[in-house]
């Protein structure tokens, strides 16, 4: 019962954000390229700020899945590595944290364009 | 009933269009809320297992992302995820594997235009405007969390 409260709470979490992106998408104006921007933005600041953490803590891949967790990623490895290292954290922080995303991204990105046929529209 | 059966094919469309208009909001959220809280619990589940087999909770978190960003890659190539993204929505943009949805999909249209300047430049079409804001948000982050430790 309790996997499966966890999993609902995921569920639910995910859900919501992408639901808040659903309504930017029809309402405004604003293209899915624009949603990810703001998200990861927003996803860094609200972390930033400490509001996203419970998020995490509450929807845990629901909060850390959808590109809002990116900025989370982003935002949390920036304040850990300043705490540790200081002034030289401010650059290193970020990228550090989420490097495997983005390594990932880049080569299984590269990877599936490469051996992928280009689609007749 | 005979009103609809003489209509012409034009006028049918526009019939259709009409009715299809009329709730697409309330189905579009739907979608989204489902297939988005969907790829969350995959998530989820691919981080379960990989701490199920004893391995830290970050490094199961990390082979999570490894693993969406490259079904997420996987499914474009093969033409799955832009079908998933007609109906879903957001549900399919915002996870992490819209994310490498929107590196693929450039890269393949653009690849006639070569290796370098067609599928390598526009890869970061959408992702390096990601990557610009978030890696500059986190940077004037730092700054700003360094500048409060430094007088606090």
């Amino acid at each position: 019962m309790d996997i499966f409260l966890e999993y609902l709470k995921v569920f639910i979490t995910g859900g919501l954000i992408c639901t808040v992106g659903q309504i930017l998408i029809d309402k405004t104006k604003l293209t899915p390229a624009r949603i990810l921007v703001l998200f990861v933005t927003l996803g860094a600041i609200f972390t930033a700020i400490g509001i996203y953490e419970p998020l995490v803590q509450f929807g845990n891949a629901g909060a850390k899945v959808p590109i809002s967790g990116f900025g989370y990623s982003l935002a949390k490895g920036v304040m850990k590595e300043v705490d540790e290292i200081g002034f030289i954290g401010i650059f290193t922080g970020g990228v550090k944290a989420t490097s495997a995303g983005i390594a990932a991204a880049v080569v299984f990105g590269y990877l599936a364009s490469l051996f992928a046929k280009p689609t007749i529209k | 009933m005979n009103e609809n059966i003489a209509m012409n094919d034009e006028e049918y469309s526009d019939y259709v269009e009409q009715k299809a208009k009329k709730s697409p909001i309330a189905k579009n959220i739907f979608w989204a809320f489902l297939v988005g809280g969907l790829i969350c619990m995959i998530g989820q589940l691919i981080a379960d297992i990989c701490m199920f087999f004893s391995i830290s909770k970050e490094d199961s978190s990390t082979i999570s992302t490894i693993i969406l960003i490259f079904l997420g890659a996987f499914l474009t190539a093969i033409n799955v995820y832009s079908r998933l993204g007609k109906v879903a929505g957001a549900g399919s943009t915002v996870p992490i594997t819209g994310f490498s949805n929107s590196i693929v999909a450039p890269a393949i249209e653009f690849k006639m235009e070569g290796y370098i300047l067609g599928l390598g430049s526009n890869m970061f079409k959408v992702a390096g405007p990601v990557l610009v804001y978030g890696i500059t948000s986190s940077v004037i982050i730092g700054f700003i969390y360094w500048l409060i430790k430094l007088f606090m």
